[in-house]
């Protein structure tokens, strides 16, 4: 069959009114989460996986990809308004956002930006569907050793690829790989650094990892910073429309932002984030007024925002197909998948197609519902940031361990849960990135099962990791990946590695 | 990004707090070296038995950890703002204080203790009030994720409560139909 009809067959699936339904909720908790700072995507599907354990499996992935989407698009609402990112993909948007909505065009800004992530979103979403088909073809060729050689691209571009510091990036993944050797080994069966400890024999929850690092480290870091920067929302003044002049100076930035963001979170190159700055960075060098960047022009906004979400679209091929997660919630996804015995692959594409297709084509609708969410009902998500800081991280805290307690309520789990939020608030003051800690987790032990059937295959001849063309050539990309980057740090060029750190989400 | 001037300026004393991160890293490696040491081989295919990825793992924390030992001879680490620690404490304190009371009191008196410090913590708020308010939202949130979302969470007096209120409630609907039988 090919692509559309699957598609169609995905429309038919994602138009049942219990999905329509999944996919609102999850778009709009997502836009809720977007536009409050200290609590992202990658969180709020963490928190949410205990909580949808009973529910039907399509469901609840149709609204995580929901809450994926939406976190993109309501970033961008909290970076135009309050010059606080609401999540790490919509750092650059501050750059000229802020700035627009300072000069009384908060409306256009927040229109470019929503119009612009609707176009990127639906045409990344197409190039997903009929780039997975030819991506799962290709992954049936793969063994383990290839696979093997795949995460090991995945951790080294998560890690040490981009970011200001490889030694830092690469300190987190090992931390992550660390703690996913935590709990019974697979094929001996014997526990490992477990400590006598029965609740650490199944090994460390991502969700709990990715609750307590994100939501805790992250809320006890902003109250440690004190009452520093009194933050002020800029109020939406003036029409919400975009002129003529507006729409010509965008359209171009958003077709360019999504051929930018797609391929750069396709390939395992890490989060959404690494797409914004090139895109912010092409659309300064192309712009023909060169003079309004960082004086709020609306193609640095325009672009950086279709980047984003175009990169969100591209992370799910990987996921989908290969089961690879490059970002932190990509990986929390997978454990959504795992949650139900499902196995991303290319396996799934023919033993659960409703599915896969369901979830793809759900994203489409939830595009055109994020429209309607974010722009005439923009004035809502507006009110959200005004909420008191006290209350606001408060409620946080309380559905950060409403989620752990229901998973499982056992006070180690709770003890972790305060363990790995100091951590992550220690990570945060010394400039340590946490995303490679939670790919390093769930990725750490498939690697490892991975490697050891290639060589159990091989009889322990490690060559065998090299001698097929596709694994040695992403071994190779790997390699270079890890090296090319200090080498530019040492020549002092890294201050545009820097610049695209990868943070959260 | 630190400015540049703070980086040229010539310090000759280590990044204190760095070294320790590293100290943690070589404690971390050792650890990890120690209990991949007391597994046993992974019967007929030895070679790469559950033991070897950590000692790979060990390995490589080992020589991060001596990396971070010359970033901090270096100055490599961002330059790290002054953290207050007083709403750490109260946050923290917080989160012990639910671990310490959630077997006793169960959810609502537990979180609504967490919610109350947290916002202590986070600002200015009078703590009896988000006492109050903190349980009555554990409360709602107890009753919609835990009996209508069938999650479980540890109950107490408030729950308690809360379900001999709702069948209370409920009761005349149910007795209705019951009773014309």
């Amino acid at each position: 069959m090919d692509t559309f009809a699957l598609l169609l067959q995905g429309l038919a699936v994602a138009a049942q009114p219990i999905n329509l339904l999944y996919a609102l909720i999850g778009v709009t908790l997502g836009t809720a989460v977007g536009v409050l700072p200290g609590i992202g995507p990658a969180t709020t599907v963490a928190l949410l996986l205990p909580v949808t354990y009973k529910l039907d499996p399509a469901g609840s992935l149709i609204m995580f990809a929901g809450i994926y989407y939406g976190g993109m698009y309501g970033g961008s609402t909290t970076s135009i308004l309050l010059n606080t990112p609401g999540e790490s993909a919509s750092i650059v948007t501050a750059l000229e956002g802020n700035k627009m909505a300072k000069a009384g065009r908060g409306g256009p800004a927040l229109a470019t930006a929503a119009i612009g992530s609707f176009v990127a979103g639906l045409i990344a979403t197409i190039a997903l569907a009929f780039l997975a088909p030819w991506v799962v073809k290709l992954a049936l060729a793969f063994g383990p050793r290839e696979y093997f050689a795949l995460m090991v691209l995945a951790f080294v571009t998560v890690s040490a690829a981009f970011g200001d510091s490889a030694l830092r990036g690469l300190t987190s993944l090992f931390v992550g790989l660390t703690l996913g050797i935590v709990g019974i080994d697979l094929q001996t069966g014997q526990a490992r650094l477990n400590f006598g400890v029965p609740d650490l024999l199944d090994g460390i929850e991502i969700t709990t990892l990715a609750v307590a690092m994100f939501a805790i480290g992250e809320t006890l870091y902003v109250a440690a910073q004190g009452k520093r920067a009194p933050e002020t929302v800029e109020p939406v003044r003036g029409s919400l429309w975009m002129s003529a002049r507006d729409w010509a100076r965008s359209w171009k930035p958003w077709l360019r932002g999504t051929v930018i963001g797609f391929p750069i979170g396709a390939m395992p190159a890490g989060g959404a984030e690494i797409g914004t700055f090139f895109s912010y960075a092409t659309e300064k060098k192309l712009s023909k007024h060169p003079e309004e960047f960082g004086k709020g022009a609306i193609e640095g906004v325009a672009g950086p925002e279709a980047a984003n979400n175009a990169s969100a679209a591209g992370t799910l091929v990987p996921l989908l197909t290969l089961g690879l997660p490059t970002s932190a919630t990509a990986a929390i996804m997978l454990a959504g998948f795992q949650q139900y015995g499902l196995q991303p692959g290319p396996l799934l594409f023919t033993s659960n197609p409703q599915l896969v297709w369901g979830l793809i084509a759900s994203l489409l609708i939830a595009n055109f519902m994020l429209l309607v969410l974010n722009l005439p009902l923009i004035g809502l998500w507006v009110r959200l940031l005004t909420i008191p800081k006290p209350w606001l991280y408060a409620g946080i805290l309380l559905f950060a361990t409403l989620g752990t307690i229901g998973a499982n309520p056992s006070l180690v789990e709770l003890g972790m849960l305060l363990v790995f939020g100091l951590m992550g608030f220690g990570m945060r003051v010394f400039g340590f990135p946490i995303a490679p800690v939670v790919v390093g987790l769930i990725l750490g032990p498939m690697a490892e099962q991975q490697l050891r059937r290639a060589l159990a295959i091989s009889q322990g001849d490690v060559m065998v990791l090299v001698a097929s063309p596709i694994s040695a050539t992403l071994l190779a990309i790997a390699a270079v990946a890890l090296i090319l980057p200090l080498v530019l740090r040492a020549m002092g060029r890294g201050r545009i590695l820097s610049e695209v750190a990868t943070d959260n989400d | 990004m630190a400015p540049g001037a703070m980086r040229t300026r010539e310090r000759r004393r280590p990044d204190w707090a760095a070294l320790l991160v590293a100290v943690g890293l070589l404690g971390l490696a050792a650890l990890v070296a120690w209990d991949a040491s007391r597994l046993g081989a992974g019967g007929a295919y030895a070679r790469v038995g559950p033991q070897t990825i950590p000692y790979a793992i060990a390995i490589c924390l080992g020589s991060l950890s001596i990396w971070t030992v010359f970033a901090a001879y270096r100055h490599d680490f961002p330059k790290r703002d002054q953290q207050d620690p007083g709403p750490v404490l109260w946050i923290v304190g917080g989160l012990l204080a639910q671990i310490a009371l959630i077997k006793f009191t169960g959810f609502s008196i537990a979180t609504g203790v967490l919610f109350a410090m947290t916002a202590r913590g986070m600002g200015r708020v009078s703590l009896p009030l988000a006492l109050l308010s903190g349980i009555l939202i554990s409360a709602a949130v107890w009753f919609v994720f835990g009996r209508l979302l069938q999650l479980t969470l540890p109950a107490g007096p408030i729950e308690h409560l809360l379900v001999q209120g709702a069948e209370l409630i409920v009761a005349p609907f149910k007795a209705a139909p019951g009773g014309a039988v």
